[in-house]
């Protein structure tokens, strides 16, 4: 490891399976689900052909401050609470000097819808009683940059606060733009990660008309089936992962406990259709070989692939085709959303803290629900029990939502 | 409605209510000579919170160019006393 290069030394995690990393962690190797039907009156008063979501496993109104939790869209509350997991597991936040110096700290943390929700009851609100019920807040609560901005806030950030907006993607292309801000000296320590909290009628309504969703109503825990024969759609999720990077030599100063290394990124566009992935997995591919590129990584090192494989029939199998292109054969794959279901925005930085934990306990959590694979995946899938192996990299895939692909390159430390 | 018999005691408290929900500020620090933004730390926001709400309690109207004034939980208890 040399000094330039990025390490991750804080995990931070609130989610379907646990209101933190360690609940989460084990929730994925345990093979939990984190999906349930939904209790809404709108499910029932609409007929949404979708039932089922993933809720988050601990309300963010039972861990925060009141006052704060009313001045914070749902995105914005889970963003908080990982962060500031994430900082305290990195050893700061104590108010000693190792403290970061703000003008070296960043930030950035992405959503894929950012604060849907608050926009949805203040325009009830407008519509039922008036312009003075209008919260001033409305505006800093549904703007997507908000998760990131009040995260900023907190830790005083100065060198860069960003907010990447790329759907599914989001929060996988906020660890990139990390990486490169601590790449090209902008910054010691970066936070980094994504935030969503999107369910509602309306995303799930928006998301079944678009037949993306899986509507396995009956079967909840069920539902999520990445590369299983059966699979018909993702289901929704809602929650936050954070992880704090460094510079190596920052770190190594300070005496951080690092878990891997982040050691290279690559990302891509299709610019193929708003919503398909290119079917040969082209443009998958290129932001999986960038990562190897810009990580100076043989293929043959990489073990694992912390697959993006949401349950959807065609996405799936495309992103094992884009392995094999950029990779080969050998990876093993894994998919949690079987268990944490989408997490959209969320879902590259949470499945990034598994990717970590992976490389750093030598376990990958099981796919659920793999009961038939899919006659197109040649790959080595871990199912049932987790699987022991000594990994040297590991690989995180995001796609989302309008050809947006990235790819994280995690090593062993 | 305003009640016409409210004393300046209950404007204080129905204001330190109002405070607390808003502002998370606890009511006893809500004392009539404290600054809503230097005391109590309340930012332009909530301070449009505040007023929405002192409205509906007090029955009062609190125009911008008033709001901008009130400077003291004082200010404001004596703008509720002579105008509900």
């Amino acid at each position: 490891m040399s000094n330039a290069d990025v390490v991750v030394t804080g995990l931070g995690a609130t989610t379907p399976l646990g209101g933190d990393v360690e609940s989460t962690w084990d929730g994925l190797l345990a093979g939990r689900s984190g999906v349930a039907r939904l209790d809404e009156d709108w499910v029932e008063r609409f007929d949404l052909p979708v039932k089922i979501a993933a809720r988050l496993a601990v309300e963010p109104s039972e861990v925060l401050p009141r006052v704060e939790a009313r001045r914070l869209d749902r995105s914005e509350q889970v963003a908080m609470i990982a962060a500031r997991q994430a900082w305290q597991d990195a050893g700061f936040g104590d108010g000693n000097a190792d403290d970061v110096d703000p003008e070296r700290l960043g930030v950035v943390v992405g959503t894929g819808i950012g604060g849907a929700t608050t926009l949805l009851n203040m325009d009830d609100l407008l519509e039922t009683s008036g312009l003075r019920k209008v919260s001033p807040l409305t505006v800093p609560m549904l703007m997507p940059n908000g998760p990131a901005a009040y995260v900023g806030l907190e830790l005083k950030a100065r060198a860069g606060v960003h907010a990447p907006v790329s759907a599914c993607a989001s929060g996988a292309e906020a660890i990139a733009m990390a990486w490169r801000m601590l790449r090209t000296g902008e910054a010691d320590v970066v936070v980094a990660g994504g935030a969503e909290a999107c369910i509602a009628a309306i995303t799930m309504a928006g998301f079944a008309q678009s037949r993306t969703m899986s509507t396995r109503n009956d079967d909840p825990v069920a539902a999520s089936r990445p590369w299983d024969v059966e699979r018909d759609g993702f289901v929704l999720g809602e929650g936050a992962g954070i992880v704090v990077l460094e510079r190596a030599e920052y770190a190594k100063a300070r005496g951080a406990r690092i878990y891997a290394s982040l050691a290279g990124i690559g990302t891509s566009a299709d610019s193929y259709h708003i919503t398909a992935p290119d079917p040969e997995g082209t443009g998958q591919a290129r932001a999986m070989a960038a990562a190897l590129r810009t990580g100076d990584i043989d293929p043959a090192r990489v073990g694992h692939v912390n697959a993006h494989a949401t349950s959807t029939p065609v996405g799936d199998v495309t992103e094992t085709v884009a392995v094999r292109k950029a990779i080969g054969e050998h990876p093993v794959l894994t998919a949690p959303k079987s268990a944490l279901g989408h997490l959209l925005g969320a879902a590259g930085a949470v499945e990034s803290v598994s990717t970590v934990l992976s490389l750093y306990h030598g376990l990958i959590p099981p796919t659920q629900n793999l009961n038939e694979i899919d006659p197109g995946v040649s790959h080595d899938i871990v199912t049932g029990e987790p699987r022991k192996v000594d990994l040297d990299v590991a690989i995180n895939d995001s796609f989302g939502f309008g050809g947006h692909n990235v790819s994280l390159a995690f090593a062993a430390v | 409605m305003a009640d016409k018999q409210l004393t300046e005691q209950d404007i204080v408290a129905g204001l330190a209510e109002i405070v607390e929900e808003v502002a998370g500020v606890a009511q006893d620090e809500v004392t009539k000579e404290k600054s809503f933004v230097d005391d109590l730390d309340i930012d332009s926001l909530s301070m449009v919170e505040i007023a929405v709400q002192a409205e509906d309690k007090f029955g009062v109207k609190i125009p911008d160019d008033e709001l901008a004034n009130l400077k003291t939980v004082g200010d404001a208890v004596a703008y509720v006393a002579n105008n509900s």
